[in-house]
């Protein structure tokens, strides 16, 4: 049975070409565009791991992790968080929320795969 | 015979030698104060300056004369010294607390500060003294005469007082003592003290055991009659004699120069109560022996006035005669030395002093002019002290004997006698009463003694001296009021001593002491009570600190030198209470004040209060100068500290203003980051795609490729846009500005949105001025504007039928083209940073712009001299409006 990645981002390009990668890698996804809505859908339906952008509409990525965190159902779902600004406040900002990975756009479309096969693997088990 | 070489030869050497103690003490005594001059001795030394050459010389005249007379003159000074000693300190308490500088000073001090009283006592004080030195020029000259032979009296007269002013001015205001104490003179004056005494035992010793056959041999001829000489022993004269010398020791402006001005301690007058009249019985032991010794060998004819001279030059004895004719030099220069300073020092601090401060300009502050206008008024009124001696010895022929001439100056300081008594011991005595005393007893003097002086050659004639002023019997001057058959000089004293006592006394009785002459009549009769009754000891250490404390308050503040007197009571080991006023704390506290008011000011204001020294009117003159100079220096502080303060505060400002924009760059750059980073993501993102899976479809192939262009496109807009912002912000952009109608730019821009509005089905509606309505803009970019907001109020409108109303207005000086949707407008959340930045409304799907374009927009505005702005409406729906000057609205 395919892992399911839930996918939070509101560029569509973004999501256009992640969908298309992961899905080559075996990977079921679903897309959320907006912090409200992706928070909901994490906690009743919680995937095998998330991919979560900072910069959201309505609550932004941190916001979103912390409440995911504090919910026991979502406290140790695996998640990797995408951001576009890449200063050093963000990485310990994401790590202080409690996300699992944290990687810069633009990335490397082998890291990002490589990264949450792993991420899923390690949830699995 | 003793050559004139070998005699001017002598008195050069000894005038250097003179010259040399006062320059080495005056030395010694600034670099290290006192020293061996500290001495009661030469404090009571310097007192005998009272024994001038009239003493040398002229009282062993007197005993040939009138026989024992001539010791009146030194009782009633031994009277004093013994039994009035502490009227002399209370004078002295009295000069130190009050930082007296002269007699006139103190007078004036006294009767509330008076200008005219110092005036008076300075006159009478110049025309007093002018007698005596006549006097000393007079017996130097006679003296030189006998050895030198009959050369030109008035020549060598002339000579004599323009050397002594020479050597006086060399002397004493060789520098400016800011005490008024001259320690190099005072030890000079010590040194002729002895040099007199010793000179003058010696004759006595010559005459009494070497011309004559020891004491029995001399009294053995001689008849008591003429021991007793003419005078009644205890009869009038006597009594009034005695009572004019016991008054001079103190009125005399030298001996109060010297008495008092001159005191370092004030327990030095104990020594000189019992040493100085042991030394008047020094000088006059054998004044009578040489008397009836010259009047036994002497020719007759010869005049006994210089027998102290002539006796040993008569017996050839030159080193004998050397030594007299030293020692009457030296009673003479060291009285007029004392005199002229002392006078002169009354005449430049009391007369020339307040006309020449009224006349100098308040531009001419330097403390230097002042201070060299003090010197040279001192040495010019030295010159004319001498100056009148001399016309006074020229008009007077010289030819009175010398007694009479200083008891001429005697009667006339006597004058000083009620007014000073009176001042230090009666508390009603008034201003009024010192006033009218002295004028009055100043009147009788002039009238009954000094101007007969003159014996007819001088103001008054010979026969209004002999049958009155005008010839009125009442009038006649020795014989004023009928009052006939008296001695003139006991007539003299009566009538001016007299009236000028009772007019103190009846004056001061009718009249009321104002608000400062009764300050001061407490403050100098009860000057061993004042400052909270401390008890008459010779220590006011217990005044003092409390004094020294107020002074500190006043110039530190209360609670400084609350810290301040603590810290030395506690340094002294007091549990509470002030300091003991020792020199330590002193000390202290001068280096204290100097810091606030600087060093002259705090020195004088100390010592002033610890009463170690008398200030001055040259430090007077100088805390004038200096708190003139520290207010000036502390305007201009204040301006300089404001001026300060108002430069930090703009940097304040600016730097706060660079912090912000810093913050703004910062921001501005993270968020370029952010931008940039995101089609860039895409762009990688798909290329990897590209480039790494050849089983991609075609279709999925071209559509990746047309997004990566797409990006791309984004990107370089982006990039387009951030640098048209940053060049719009820093003012780089030329915007070229003209003239167009404001209807004509909405058109156009309506123009190139029709295809998009008709795309979204929005309708648009416009309400246009009357035209033209004149803008100065430039098209393209004002159409940039337009089109910008246009678009944005056709992508944001959500309302069921999207519409857009544009009108154009002018309100006064502007016009606004104001760009209204139904779409209810910006909403409230982003509305406060609407013009941010990166900005973008939270529509979904719309993530084409980067949030630059409202930014740009209003930059783009603001560069036409116009602006951008969100306008508000009643129902609190908003609006953009653009505003523009109206260029043609006040043609």
């Amino acid at each position: 049975m395919a892992k399911r990645i839930l996918l939070v981002e509101d560029e569509p390009h973004i999501v256009e070409s992640l969908t298309f990668l992961l899905e080559k890698s075996g990977f079921e996804v679903s897309v959320e565009i907006n912090g409200r809505q992706a928070l909901n859908h994490a906690l009743s339906a919680p995937p095998d791991a998330l991919i979560l952008d900072v910069m959201l509409p309505e609550l932004d990525g941190y916001e979103v992790l912390r409440q995911l965190r504090d919910d026991a159902r979502t406290a140790k779902l695996p998640i990797l968080m995408l951001t576009a600004k890449g200063q050093r406040e963000d990485r310990e900002m994401a790590a202080r929320c409690g996300a699992d990975r944290f990687m810069t756009k633009p990335f490397a479309n082998a890291d990002l795969i490589a990264a949450v096969k792993e991420l899923a693997n390690v949830g699995q088990d | 015979m003793l050559s004139v070489n070998v005699l001017l030869a002598a008195c050069i050497g000894y005038v250097i030698l003179l010259f040399s103690i006062a320059f080495i003490v005056d030395r010694r005594t600034r670099k290290k104060p006192i020293g061996w001059l500290h001495s009661p001795v030469v404090y009571t030394l310097s007192i005998s300056v009272y024994c001038t050459s009239w003493t040398f010389y002229g009282a062993v005249g007197s005993a040939a004369r009138n026989g024992l007379e001539f010791i009146t003159i030194y009782l009633g000074p031994t009277l004093v010294f013994v039994g009035w000693w502490w009227l002399l300190r209370k004078l002295v308490r009295i000069g130190r607390a009050h930082k007296i500088t002269s007699i006139a000073d103190l007078i004036s001090s006294r009767y509330g500060k008076s200008p005219s009283l110092a005036v008076i006592v300075t006159v009478i004080a110049v025309i007093a003294t002018t007698p005596y030195i006549a006097l000393q020029l007079q017996s130097v000259t006679r003296s030189y005469q006998v050895i030198a032979g009959e050369a030109d009296g008035i020549t060598t007269a002339f000579w004599i007082a323009a050397g002594m002013a020479l050597f006086t001015i060399l002397f004493g205001t060789r520098n400016l003592d800011a005490n008024e104490r001259h320690h190099g003179v005072v030890a000079a004056i010590a040194v002729e003290a002895i040099v007199k005494l010793c000179a003058l035992l010696a004759v006595g010793i010559f005459a009494t055991y070497s011309v004559a056959d020891g004491l029995g041999d001399i009294f053995d001829d001689v008849t008591i009659e003429a021991i007793r000489g003419s005078g009644d022993i205890f009869g009038p004269r006597w009594a009034t004699l005695m009572f004019l010398s016991a008054t001079a020791i103190i009125c005399l402006p030298r001996q109060f120069q010297v008495t008092v001005v001159e005191n370092i301690e004030e327990r030095h007058l104990a020594t000189a109560s019992w040493l100085f009249p042991l030394y008047l019985f020094g000088m006059t032991l054998f004044i009578m022996p040489i008397a009836l010794v010259g009047l036994d060998v002497m020719p007759a004819g010869s005049n006994p006035d210089l027998y102290v001279l002539t006796l040993p030059l008569a017996k050839q004895q030159n080193e004998l005669v050397l030594l007299a004719f030293l020692g009457g030099f030296s009673s003479a220069t060291s009285m007029v030395i004392l005199a002229a300073i002392a006078v002169s020092t009354m005449v430049s601090n009391h007369i020339v002093m307040p006309v020449a401060l009224r006349l100098i300009p308040a531009s001419k502050e330097v403390s230097g002019d002042v201070r060299s206008l003090l010197l040279t008024s001192r040495r010019i009124s030295i010159g004319l002290i001498l100056a009148l001696g001399f016309l006074y010895f020229y008009v007077s022929g010289g030819s009175d004997a010398l007694a009479a001439i200083g008891l001429i100056a005697f009667v006339g300081v006597a004058q000083f006698l009620p007014s000073l008594l009176g001042g230090v011991f009666w508390r009603g005595a008034t201003r009024a009463g010192a006033i009218s005393g002295l004028l009055i007893g100043f009147v009788f003097w002039v009238y009954t003694l000094f101007l007969p002086s003159f014996g007819g050659d001088f103001i008054l004639s010979a026969d209004a001296i002999e049958y009155g002023l005008w010839g009125i019997e009442v009038l006649r001057p020795q014989a004023l009021f009928g009052l006939t058959d008296m001695d003139p000089l006991v007539h003299a004293v009566v009538w001016s001593v007299g009236c000028n006592a009772l007019a103190f006394i009846l004056i001061s009785g009718l009249t009321q002491n104002n608000a400062l002459e009764h300050l001061q009549s407490t403050l100098f009769v009860d000057v061993f009570r004042s400052a909270g009754g401390a008890p008459s000891s010779f220590s006011n250490a217990a005044a003092d600190s409390e004094d020294l404390f107020v002074l500190a308050q006043r110039i530190l503040g209360a609670e400084p030198a609350r810290k301040l007197f603590d810290e030395m009571a506690h340094a002294q080991g007091q549990e509470e209470g002030l300091p003991h006023a020792t020199d330590t704390v002193i000390a202290r506290l001068e280096r204290e004040l100097s810091g606030s008011i600087g060093a002259a000011s705090a020195h004088a204001m100390v010592t002033r209060i610890a009463g170690r020294q008398t200030v001055g009117m040259t430090e007077l003159i100088d805390i004038a100068d200096e708190t003139q100079q520290l207010i000036e220096t502390s305007r201009q502080l204040s301006e300089k500290s404001e001026e300060l303060q108002n430069t930090a505060k703009q940097l304040r400002i600016v730097n706060e203003r660079l912090r912000t924009l810093d913050a703004q760059k910062d921001d501005f750059l993270s968020q370029v980051s952010h931008e940039l980073r995101t089609p860039m993501t895409s762009i990688r993102s798909f290329s990897e795609i590209l480039m790494n899976d050849p089983d991609i479809s075609e279709t999925d192939k071209a559509r990746f490729v047309s997004i990566i262009q797409d990006e791309s496109l984004r990107l370089t807009r982006l990039l387009d846009e951030i640098l048209d912002i940053s060049r719009l912000e820093a003012g780089m952009s030329q915007i070229k500005l003209l003239q167009m109608d404001a209807n004509d730019a909405v058109q156009a821009a309506l123009d190139t949105v029709s295809g998009m509005t008709r795309t979204a089905g929005v309708r648009v509606k416009t309400d246009l001025d009357e035209g033209p309505v004149d803008i100065l803009v430039n098209d393209d970019r004002l159409r940039q504007v337009m089109i910008n907001v246009l678009s944005n109020a056709v992508k944001y409108n959500t309302a069921s039928e999207p519409e857009i109303f544009v009108r154009t207005k002018r309100v006064n000086n502007s016009v606004f083209i104001d760009i209204i949707d139904n779409g209810g407008g910006v909403p409230a959340d982003v509305s406060g940073s609407i013009f941010d930045k990166f900005t973008r409304g939270a529509h979904e799907g719309n993530n084409n712009g980067a949030g630059l374009g409202l930014a740009i927009s209003l930059a783009i505005m603001r560069a036409m001299n116009g602006n951008l702005t969100l306008e508000h409406m009643p129902d609190k729906t908003n609006f953009f409006r653009l505003s523009l000057e109206n260029p043609t609205a006040n043609l």
